[in-house]
C-alpha cells in the first residue's frame, strides 16, 4: 500500500509498527498479571479483610513475620514463618512435586522410548495415552476418588482380590495414604505431557546412531545410558523443570481429591483458604508472595542455568 | 537367538498394553459407572452390567448443569478470541521484528506463563470486585487472559520464526506494511497454528479451576469444573456418583474427539510451548 514513510528507514518503519503490534498484548498482561502481583504483595504488607478490601492499615512485615515481648520477658513470635500450618503446607508441596516429577520423569522416559520404536499399532498407544492428558483436571480428580473410594472403589477390589491387601484402605481420608493419592493420581495424569515432550527430544537423536550402534553389537542398555540420555538431555531438563514449577503450585487436584486433609495441603490450597475461607486475607496474600517468591527463585535458576536462548536468534 | 527375539517381543508388547490400560482404564471405569444406578453403582464390575440413562437424565435434568456447559464454552472461546487477536500482531513482532529488549521481552511471557496463579489472587480478587463483575463470566475471561496469553504469543512466535523469510521480502517488496503483511501474507499461512493455539487454550480455560471457584459465588454462573468438584449430596456418605461420572463424561468425550481429531497439531503445538496441558 502506501510507501510513503515520512522518511524513515523501512527497519524504523518495521519497528515503530511492532511497538504499536506488543502495545496491546504488553498493557493487557500488566492488567491481569503484574498489577493483581503488585497488589497482592502490598496487601501482604497490610492487615486487609476480606470483608473490607480498602479497610487495611499497612502494618509492615507483621503477616510474616512479627516479635512481641511481653512484660514478663517473654518473646512471642508471630506470622507466617513461624505457624506450623505453612510449613506442613510447604513440606507437603515440596514433597509432591519431587516425587511426582521423578516418577513421571522415569515412567515418561519409558513411554516415549516405547513410542519413539517402531511398531504396528504405535498410532493408537499415542492416542491412547493422551486421554490422561485431556481429561480435565477435576475430572480426573473425581473419578480417581470414586475408583479409590474405600467401600466401593475398584482399587480397593484389586488389591484385595490380588491379595496384596487384606483389608479395604480409606485411601483419600486417611493421613497415611492421601499424599499416595493424590500422587497417583498426578503421575496418571501427567506423565502423557512428560513422554510427549521427551519424545519430541528423542525424535531429533539421528536413526543412524542407533544404526551404527546396532551394528557394532553394543547393549541396548548401554546404548540408552551412553548415547540417547546425553543427547536427550536438554529436552529432558526443560521439561522437568516445567513440571517442577507446575508441581510447586499445584492446587485443584489436591483441592478436590483430599478436601481439607492436612496431610496434603499444599501452599496454594493453605494461601487461598486463608485468603477467602477463613477471612485472613492479608495473611494468605503474605503467603502467596512467598510461593510466588520460591517459584521466582526456580525461574530464575532455570534461565540462567539452562542459558535458554530465548531471543530465538540461534534457533533455525 | 530366535527364542530370544521373540522373548523380547512378548515383553514389548506386555509393556505397550500395560501402557494403553493404564492410560484408559479410568475413564472406561467412569463410562461403565456412569451407566450405573440403583444398587448396581455399589458393586464392582469391571463390565459394563446395567445401562441406563438416568444418571445421564438427573444430570442434564437439572438446570445448573446445563447452564454451566454453557458459562463454560463461553468463557473459553471468548478467552480464546482475545487471546489469539492480540497475540497474532504481538508474535510478529516479536518473531519478525529485531529491536531492542526482545529477549528480554520474551522472557518476561515466558515468566508470567510460570507464575503461580495464586500469587495474582488477592489483586486480581481486587479488581474483579473493583470492576463489578465478581460472579459473572466475565471476572473469569480477565483472569484466564494471564495463562492464554502469554501461552498463545509464545507458541505463535515459535511458529512465525519457521515461516520463510523470502514470502515477507517479496511482499515488503511490493510496499506492504507490517500490518498488510500480518493480515494478507502470514494469516492465510498460519492457519493451522490458530487451530492449535486456540484449541490448547481452550483446553486450559475449559479446564481451569482455582479462579472460577473464587470469582463466582452462585450455581448459576459456576463452570463445570467447579460445578463437578462442588457437585455433592447432603453427606460424604451421599456422594452423588452416578451423577458425577455422568457429567464427567458428557465434558471430557467432546475434549477427547477434539484431541483425537488433531492429535498430530496438538503434540507439535505442546512441544513448541512446551507449557503444561
Amino acid at each position: 500500500m502506501a510507501t510513503n514513510t515520512g522518511g524513515l528507514s523501512l527497519s524504523q518503519q518495521r519497528q515503530r509498527a511492532a511497538f504499536w503490534f506488543l502495545a496491546p498484548m504488553l498493557a493487557a498482561l500488566f492488567f491481569v498479571a503484574a498489577w493483581p502481583l503488585l497488589r497482592t504483595i502490598w496487601f501482604s504488607l497490610t492487615n486487609t479483610l476480606l470483608s473490607d478490601l480498602y479497610g487495611g492499615e499497612f502494618i509492615g512485615f507483621d503477616n510474616y513475620l512479627s516479635l512481641r515481648v511481653l512484660e514478663s520477658g517473654r518473646w512471642i513470635w508471630r506470622g507466617t514463618l513461624v505457624d506450623p500450618a505453612w510449613w506442613n503446607a510447604v513440606w507437603n508441596t515440596v514433597r509432591f512435586a519431587f516425587v511426582s516429577v521423578l516418577f513421571e520423569t522415569v515412567l515418561g522416559l519409558i513411554v516415549a522410548l516405547v513410542l519413539n520404536a517402531e511398531f504396528k499399532g504405535r498410532g493408537f498407544v499415542r492416542a491412547a495415552i493422551l486421554i490422561p492428558w485431556a481429561i480435565p483436571t477435576i475430572v480426573s480428580a473425581k473419578m480417581w476418588a470414586w475408583m479409590l473410594n474405600d467401600q466401593f472403589g475398584i482399587i480397593n477390589d484389586i488389591l484385595l482380590s490380588l491379595g496384596l491387601i487384606d483389608q479395604k484402605i480409606a485411601w483419600t481420608a486417611s493421613v497415611d495414604t492421601a499424599m499416595y493419592a493424590v500422587l497417583m493420581v498426578d503421575i496418571w495424569k501427567t506423565t502423557p505431557f512428560m513422554a510427549l515432550l521427551i519424545l519430541a527430544g528423542l525424535q531429533m537423536v539421528p536413526r543412524d546412531i542407533y544404526e551404527a550402534a546396532k551394528l557394532d553389537g553394543v547393549n541396548p542398555v548401554k546404548v540408552f545410558f551412553k548415547i540417547t540420555l546425553p543427547l536427550i538431555r536438554p529436552a529432558l531438563a526443560v521439561a522437568i523443570i516445567f513440571r517442577m514449577l507446575d508441581a510447586l503450585r499445584i492446587f485443584d487436584l489436591v483441592y478436590v481429591l483430599t478436601p481439607n486433609s492436612a496431610a496434603t495441603k499444599t501452599m496454594s490450597v493453605i494461601s487461598r483458604e486463608n485468603m477467602i475461607d477463613f477471612d485472613k486475607f492479608a495473611y494468605g496474600a503474605a503467603q502467596s508472595t512467598l510461593l510466588f517468591a520460591i517459584i521466582a527463585v526456580f525461574v530464575s535458576l532455570y534461565i540462567w542455568l539452562g542459558k535458554v536462548d530465548l531471543s530465538g536468534e540461534g534457533q533455525k | 537367538m530366535n527364542a530370544r527375539k521373540l522373548l523380547n517381543d512378548v515383553a514389548f508388547y506386555a509393556l505397550v498394553v500395560v501402557i494403553v490400560v493404564f492410560s484408559v482404564f479410568p475413564f472406561y471405569y467412569a463410562i461403565v459407572t456412569s451407566f450405573a444406578t440403583g444398587t448396581e453403582l455399589f458393586k464392582v464390575n469391571y463390565w459394563p452390567k446395567a445401562f441406563s440413562w438416568a444418571n445421564y437424565e438427573s444430570v442434564l435434568g437439572g438446570r445448573n448443569f446445563v447452564r454451566s456447559i454453557w458459562n463454560s464454552v463461553f468463557i473459553a472461546t471468548t478467552t480464546v478470541v482475545f487471546a489469539l487477536f492480540l497475540a497474532v500482531t504481538a508474535s510478529y513482532a516479536l518473531a519478525r521484528v529485531r529491536f531492542k529488549g526482545r529477549g528480554l521481552l520474551l522472557m518476561m511471557i515466558l515468566a508470567v506463563s510460570m507464575f503461580p496463579q495464586i500469587a495474582v489472587l488477592a489483586g486480581l480478587f481486587e479488581l474483579v470486585r473493583f470492576l463489578g463483575i465478581f460472579n459473572t463470566p466475565y471476572a473469569m475471561i480477565m483472569s484466564y487472559v494471564i495463562f492464554t496469553l502469554p501461552f498463545t504469543v509464545w507458541v505463535l512466535t515459535t511458529f512465525m520464526r519457521d515461516l520463510p523469510v523470502e514470502i515477507e521480502e517479496a511482499a515488503i517488496v511490493d510496499g506492504a506494511t507490517p500490518w498488510i503483511i500480518i493480515t494478507k501474507v502470514f494469516l492465510p499461512l498460519l492457519w493451522p497454528a490458530l487451530v492449535t493455539t486456540g484449541l490448547l487454550a481452550f483446553i486450559g480455560a475449559w479446564n481451569e479451576f482455582l479462579f472460577a471457584l473464587t470469582f463466582t459465588s452462585s450455581e448459576t454462573t459456576r463452570t463445570v469444573p467447579v460445578a463437578i468438584g462442588l457437585l455433592s449430596g447432603a453427606s460424604q456418605q451421599e456422594i452423588p456418583w452416578g451423577p458425577i461420572m455422568a457429567a464427567s463424561v458428557i465434558v471430557t468425550v467432546p475434549l477427547i474427539i477434539l484431541v483425537l481429531i488433531f492429535q498430530r497439531k496438538i503434540v507439535a503445538g505442546l512441544t513448541a510451548g512446551g507449557v503444561k496441558g
